[in-house]
């Protein structure tokens, strides 16, 4: 079969390295989490306790299900807390390396600055920065490619949300230039 | 044979140039999302939903169901050339399908996944064609408690069944019954954990906490990966799909077992990745040379991928008929069914009759369009994956935004679906399964007014759940699900029978 010859191959060179120190351990994240949770648990049932968590004439007040919801949320967090706690002789398992949370951090930052610029400038322009930015500066391809493809992409959005979809996205005032 | 008539009726109303077009598209992008890394089954149903906002239900359920076969069919490109599953349903076909595409064969273990894959789901749509109308006539006599009883089955069995640990399952489940319940109580319209804040009136929606959840969460764990790949590329010919189609009646009994216990799993909520395990599993206990799994023996690509097929189509009997998704990529067509303004249940037999038979339909067509098309355009798509991800990860977080801010015109939801996206990745790390929250998000709002309208109508008496036999069985049988893994533990026996060999 010599077409099952030819290989396809991508490379990855800024690849987290497999050696790349330890963040933090699953555990530790597993005890925040549960905290958090068991936080959020107290604070919702607070506030379903003071909406009326009782049993009226008629069945459950409105918050009688959302309260016991919370008890159940809050012993689940405790039950996992007092697991995590028990493990603490096992061999404790990586989180994140550092060069994994780098990598994460190189998607996370442009995704929360993009949904910012949205605001301002518009989902397609908004977009066109994103692309590009990030394939210029993640993934380090040529600026022209980077710029071309970017382009395109935000015109095919374009076309296939405002014109032919219907779908209305925020636009800026370079959308307001060309009177749309 | 009422059901043949309405299915020609399916089929009357498919047959526009407009829904052939849109499922086209439909599978295009699908095997798209199934081929890229970082995007699979439920991330790309979930991302491409804003596209069918404005469609009529019909053709937008036509285009998502078949962006959803697509990824079927998408998933398995990857797993055999690169040995990258694209879905946690699709690691059993690299086992012996990389193998295969390592011997050269790889044009014929391409083939047998598609071809096993259509009959997968073949036998799950035919299961779907006459029974979900029967379960659905069946479920128009349900009341309020009813439907409670079996919302709580559901909620019960995930719990009871799932593989994670318990009181991991049961957060994620908690965390998404109390987000549903955010906002304006359906029943007394007082706000609920609201704290004064105006966005979080409308409630926390569904589909944006699936885009961040699946989509944007997705993209962080594949960022972390080493996105080095090397495989094989593959074109398949005429001669090869004839020689693999001659074998096949061969394998007939685990194609049969396989679609058999995908069924099952399928319709059992969370079952969908159990089913191609166990699919792949009791191939090899069968089979008389065992030893040979794993080196790149065809039946090892037949039995799970018909098992993994046959369960992801069949998980869409429940949410058909009862309104119930049998898994996530369901819950997420269920939350598509709410935003075209239709009401999921078993009145949709009735009332949307187009609705319904055009989607069934559609699932045979689909996956025999589906079927040509993987089989002629693989190389096409395999050279997809040359694209670098760096061009490809912002494009998946645009498409993201568009689909949160296009729900309800509200900026809100993309700080809302990028919150989820940090949960989502952060669950998913320390394992609390995510299935069970979509789960609960989609089916909480319903899962409390069925409770509540039915205290309503027993004045507070909770025994109306054992009223009759019909509720009093569906309720008993949740509990027992609930406390299976204690009562599992008297028939220790029974289950080592369905545990995984040990490679």
């Amino acid at each position: 079969m010599p077409e099952s010859e030819t290989e396809i191959a991508v490379a990855d060179p800024n690849a987290p390295a497999s050696d790349s120190p330890a963040v933090t351990t699953t555990r530790t994240v597993e005890v925040i989490v549960y905290l958090v949770l068991l936080g959020f648990a107290l604070l919702l049932g607070y506030d379903n306790w003071r909406s009326g968590m009782g049993w009226a004439k008629d069945g459950p007040q409105s918050g009688y299900l959302p309260f016991y919801l919370c008890v159940l949320l809050a012993g689940a967090s405790l039950f996992g807390l007092a697991v995590a706690f028990g493990q603490r002789t096992r061999e404790a398992t990586t989180f994140v390396t550092r060069d994994q949370l780098r990598r994460v951090m190189q998607v996370f930052v442009p995704t929360f600055l993009f949904c910012l610029l949205m605001q301002w400038l518009g989902l397609y322009v908004a977009s066109l920065v994103l692309v590009a930015g990030f394939m210029r500066f993640v993934g380090r391809i040529a600026w022209w490619k980077s710029l071309l493809t970017s382009f395109l992409f935000a015109l095919i959005m374009f076309v296939t949300f405002d014109v032919a979809f219907d779908v209305i996205m925020p636009k800026g005032p370079i959308e307001a230039l060309f009177g749309r | 044979m009422e059901a043949l008539n309405l299915l020609l009726h399916g089929f009357a109303v498919l047959l526009t140039w407009k829904i052939m077009m849109m499922m086209m598209i439909g599978l295009v992008l699908g095997i798209f999302v199934g081929v890229l890394p970082g995007l699979g089954g439920p991330n790309g149903v979930a991302i491409l939903l804003p596209l069918t906002f404005t469609m009529d239900p019909t053709t937008a359920i036509v285009m998502l169901s078949c962006i959803y076969w697509g990824a079927l069919f998408g998933g398995a490109i990857t797993s055999i050339l690169f040995n990258i599953p694209g879905e946690a349903w699709s690691v059993a076909t690299t086992f012996d399908g990389y193998p295969m595409a390592q011997q050269g064969k790889a044009a014929e273990a391409l083939t047998a996944a598609f071809t096993s894959s259509f009959i997968g789901s073949l036998v799950a749509v035919l299961l779907i064609t006459f029974l979900a109308p029967r379960i659905a006539s069946f479920a128009l006599k349900f009341g309020p408690p009813e439907f409670f009883a079996v919302y709580l089955l559901t909620f019960c069995s995930f719990v009871g069944l799932g593989r994670e640990a318990k009181h991991k399952t049961l957060i994620s489940m908690v965390v998404g019954l109390l987000l549903a319940a955010v906002g304006m109580d359906t029943v007394s319209g007082q706000l609920r954990m609201t704290f004064g804040f105006d966005p979080l009136l409308r409630g926390v929606n569904f589909l944006v906490a699936v885009i961040g959840l699946f989509g944007i969460s997705e993209i962080l764990l594949t960022m972390e990966e080493r996105l080095a790949l090397r495989g094989h590329a593959a074109a398949i010919s005429l001669r090869v799909v004839l020689k693999v189609w001659k074998e096949m009646p061969r394998y007939w009994v685990t194609l049969l077992r396989s679609s058999a216990i995908g069924c099952w799993l399928g319709i059992t909520p969370g079952g969908a990745i159990a089913a191609s395990f166990m699919g792949y599993n009791l191939a090899k206990r069968f089979s008389k040379d065992p030893g040979s799994f794993g080196k790149g023996r065809i039946e090892g690509v037949f039995a799970p991928e018909t098992a993994a097929h046959a369960s992801g189509t069949s998980a869409l009997l429940p949410m058909l008929a009862l309104g119930i998704p049998g898994s996530g990529t369901a819950a997420i067509l269920l939350g598509g069914l709410m935003v075209w303004g239709l009401n999921p249940g078993p009145l949709l037999f009735v009332e949307h009759k187009d609705f319904v038979w055009g989607l069934i339909a559609s699932m045979y067509l689909g996956n025999v369009v589906g079927l040509v098309l993987v089989l002629t355009t693989v190389p096409i798509f395999a050279a997809v994956l040359r694209v670098p991800f760096a061009a490809i990860a912002p494009m998946i977080v645009v498409s993201c935004a568009i689909g949160a801010f296009a729900i309800q015109n509200a900026m809100f939801d993309v700080w809302l679906m990028l919150l989820f996206g940090v949960v989502g990745y952060v669950f998913k790390k320390i394992g609390i399964p995510l299935a069970p929250f979509t789960l609960a998000l989609v089916l909480g709002n319903r899962c409390e007014d069925a409770f509540r309208l039915s205290m309503i109508g027993a004045g507070g008496d909770l025994r109306v759940f054992w009223s009759n036999g019909l509720v009093g069985s569906i309720t008993t049988l949740a509990f027992t699900l609930l406390f299976w893994p204690l009562i599992g533990r008297i028939f220790e026996g029974a289950g080592r029978l369905l545990r995984p060999v040990k490679t």
